[in-house]
């Protein structure tokens, strides 16, 4: 675990405490406000970890839910929340949370955590080795997602295809009402 | 839903164009350098939520109209997936067919530029579809449009 630079601690620290004041605060203007702290924090340490790529996708992503949910909350008459918690939620969210714990001491108790950066690199290395001379392109994330996971990415998109057409069924106004009704009324 | 102040709207007219370029960079060069067709488009898609958010909507409306918006998204869809039926005709499913040029330049990497290019049409009609629903579409209801009309 040495080789975590401590900016990325100091950044996970922040992205802990950006959560629970974002759970915790009464104003939902204020929650959305802190989960897109949380959002910008988690790309900068994407790009602590290397990964510029997902850094890029997630500051973008996340400018435009902020304007959304903004745009969304200030649409809003009441923006406060009312947070009485409700006791079984609590509980249950507890066990599960608990019961993750216990499977997981399970699982990687007996063999141990693999070393951070050090990942078990089974598939990964025909990617990494074969990536540019198989492609000839530079961006070995590229490369994977649109040439040897090309499949899966058709999935995502078809996935957006469907979810952007039910979000605009369901949206828009427009054709709710028939000419005759609105002639009648 | 007029737009905000004359800073802010002459502040838009100048970085529109630029942070579309952009956004054309980062899909173009997508296979080598950091970026691709999903991030480009998003930020395409954000130079013309600010255009709405600037000018209103109908300014940004007049620079993609709604149909076009929605031809763009199914295109996008229907080109990847095009673009996978072209590998099967050659092998498999999305093999790689094309030509692949030269290591490292522009026109390099066969079929995964021509996908960037679909994914970013897709992703970017589709976000501006969603901002354009949530912010426009509650506004002007079916049946306040034909109440104008007969007024």
């Amino acid at each position: 675990m040495a080789n975590i630079a401590p900016q990325l601690y100091a950044l996970l620290v922040f992205m802990v405490i950006g959560s629970i004041v974002a759970i915790e605060t009464r104003n939902l203007l204020s929650a959305v406000i802190s989960v897109s702290a949380v959002g910008f924090a988690l790309s900068v340490a994407f790009l602590f970890l290397g990964a510029p790529d997902i850094a890029i996708t997630q500051l973008v992503v996340e400018v435009l839910v902020l304007i959304i949910l903004i745009r969304g909350t200030i649409l809003l008459d009441n923006t406060a929340v009312d947070t009485h918690r409700d006791t079984l939620a609590v509980v249950t969210s507890l066990i599960f949370f608990g019961l993750i714990l216990g499977f997981g001491a399970m699982i990687f108790g007996s063999r141990g955590f693999p070393e951070f950066g050090q990942p078990v690199m089974r598939v990964s290395k025909v990617y990494v080795q074969t990536g540019l001379p198989a492609t000839y392109a530079a961006n070995i994330v590229t490369a994977v997602i649109l040439d040897f996971r090309a499949y899966d990415t058709l999935g995502e998109a078809t996935v957006l295809f469907t979810s952007i057409l039910g979000a605009l069924a369901l949206l828009r106004r427009e054709g709710k009402v028939s000419r005759e009704e609105v002639v009648a009324a | 839903m007029k737009g905000m102040t004359l800073i802010v709207k002459t502040i838009t007219d100048f970085v529109a164009g630029f942070i579309v370029i952009f956004g054309a960079y980062i899909v173009l060069y997508g296979h080598l350098t950091p970026g691709g067709g999903f991030a480009g488009g998003v930020i395409v898609a954000c130079a013309f939520i600010l255009l709405m958010l600037a000018h209103g909507s109908d300014v940004a409306f007049s620079k993609l109209p709604e149909k076009v918006a929605h031809v763009m998204d199914s295109a996008g869809a229907l080109a990847f997936l095009g673009i996978g039926w072209f590998g099967m005709t050659m092998g498999f499913f999305f093999m790689n067919s094309f030509g692949r040029g030269e290591m490292f330049k522009l026109f390099s990497s066969g079929m995964i530029l021509p996908l960037n290019i679909a994914v970013a049409f897709k992703v970017g009609s589709s976000l501006f579809l969603v901002f354009s629903a949530l912010a426009i579409f509650r506004r002007r209801s079916f049946r306040a449009m034909i109440e104008d009309e007969l007024a």
